[in-house]
């Protein structure tokens, strides 16, 4: 790792101001930007280190409306009792993020900041139709996400929370790589007052998506039967060394039956 | 450079380093704590497993300025004396280790599992909590064996203790 200098925000103004110095990044569980610069694959001059904010802290549930701060782990998204009744598919989701070691450390923030194509909230944040929250302004989900490891931040933005109606149903289902445990492909599925929406992650050419063609099947009849003969174009999908386009075509729509038994179940 | 203190194993500690200093590297070379051990650089094998504020953490992806002000538990923290920590005697006992190499974070993390299951664990719980830990020598079975009698063990001491206590 290259020389860097670290910095305790106290604040999010505090983090803001902090921002400034060099060639800076935030910090939040380092869960990717530490092994990053371990491989030297990322070398800011200054780390500003989000975790001891407590304003970024927490899951707040009142009624069906969500708040999630970005310096949440996935652990606590896991196990927060309200949540889990009203929207258990989330935390199933953070429930199956990597191993538990990097539960207890990672953060939703970090994680929908990355918008790593193989990540899973980013599907569970477009399926739910959330809001990302930031120290500048709200962001719709579908506007956030835009491409590989790409968002709409501004370099120094801040992502202070996400928020979300919880939809009446909804599930999540991946096929994990066999070795790192991202998706090889992730459907999140919901059925809530403006109808159905379908995500997929580790998946698409250019990251996270809504699928067209399982929505469709999905709002005629939101059951995996409704599934059957489905068929998604394998055009814009990823080919590497775990699995051709073809192979993911066809892993959405069976990853979308167990995410839509999971929401009925 | 910055100043970073700690408490590790229930011991007062603290350090001039580079702000780039890994924990495990605070631990293994400051403060010759060898005991957790580095197998990858990528985050993914866990023998650098330790406790961070009582929860299992991968200390080669943490500075160790950011865990200034935590307490920090090791594998050399854990036995009672001569006294084998229950969790390391069930290793021993069901020959839950070759190499030794992942041990240290094998059992760091199985103490961890183990806490947050007090209702007790099942295998596909134990091998599903395993994840971030690889073993290249056991095949991983004893391991299983080792975390789940030590589970037992636990419960029953806790259970005893409480009767006294009552
Ligand atoms: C072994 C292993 C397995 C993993 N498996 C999975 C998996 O199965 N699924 C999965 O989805 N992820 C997985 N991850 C990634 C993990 O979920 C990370 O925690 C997450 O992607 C990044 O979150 P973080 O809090 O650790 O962010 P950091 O690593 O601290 O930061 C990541 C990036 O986001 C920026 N950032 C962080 N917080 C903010 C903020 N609040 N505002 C603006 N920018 C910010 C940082 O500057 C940095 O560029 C895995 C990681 C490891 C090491
Ligand atoms: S050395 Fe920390 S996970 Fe491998
Ligand atoms: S005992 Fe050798 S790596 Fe696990």
């Amino acid at each position: 790792m290259y020389s860097v200098n670290y910095h305790r925000a106290t604040s999010v103004a505090d983090a803001a101001k902090k921002i400034k110095s060099g060639d800076a990044k935030y910090l939040s569980g380092g869960m990717t930007l530490i092994p990053a610069m371990k491989t030297r694959l990322a070398a800011p001059s200054d780390l500003v280190d989000l975790n001891h904010i407590a304003d970024l802290k927490g899951i707040k549930v009142s009624g069906k409306s969500i708040t999630i701060g970005a310096a949440t782990t996935h652990f606590d998204v896991a196990n927060d009792e309200k949540l889990k009744k009203v929207c258990p598919a989330l935390s199933h989701l953070a429930s199956h993020i990597g191993d538990p070691a990097v539960r207890h450390r990672g953060t939703i923030g970090g994680s929908v900041a990355n918008n790593d194509p193989a990540a899973d909230y980013p599907s569970a944040l477009l399926a739910l139709g959330a809001t990302v929250v930031t120290n500048k302004r709200q962001i719709a989900a579908d506007k956030f996400f835009k491409g590989l490891f790409e968002t709409a931040l501004k370099d120094d933005e801040i992502v202070t929370a996400v928020t979300f109606t919880a939809p009446a149903k909804s599930g999540y289902a991946k096929f994990p790589n066999p070795a790192s445990r991202y998706a090889m492909t992730g459907v999140f599925v919901t059925k809530g007052k403006d109808g159905v929406r379908a995500a997929v992650t580790g998946a698409g050419d250019d990251g996270v998506f809504r699928s067209k063609e399982i929505e469709a099947a999905l709002t005629k009849k939101f059951e995996a039967s409704a599934l059957e003969g489905v068929t998604v174009p394998s055009g814009s999908l990823m080919g590497d060394i775990h699995a051709t386009p073809e192979y993911r075509a066809n892993l959405v729509v069976v990853m979308a039956k167990r995410a839509v038994a999971a929401a009925n179940a | 450079m910055s100043e970073v203190s700690l408490v590790v194993n229930g011991r007062k500690v603290s350090g001039a380093v580079e702000d780039r200093t890994l924990l495990v590297h605070f631990l293994r070379e400051h403060l010759g704590l060898t005991g957790t051990h580095v197998g990858c650089d990528t985050s993914q094998c866990g023998a650098c497993v330790v406790h961070v504020d009582g929860k299992a953490t991968k200390s080669c992806t943490m500075l160790a300025i950011q865990a200034s002000g935590s307490t920090v538990t090791t594998i050399e923290g854990l036995a009672n004396g001569a006294d084998l920590h229950p969790v390391q005697a069930a290793f021993k006992e069901h020959h839950g280790l070759q190499c030794g190499f992942c041990t240290p974070g094998m059992i760091m993390t199985a103490t961890d599992m183990i806490r947050r299951h007090p209702e007790g664990l099942d295998e596909t719980t134990v091998r599903a909590e395993l994840e971030g830990n690889i073993c290249r020598c056991t095949g991983y079975h004893n391991i299983v064996k080792a975390i789940l009698a030590a589970s037992k063990t636990m419960s029953k001491a806790s259970k005893s203790k409480a009767k006294k206590a009552a």
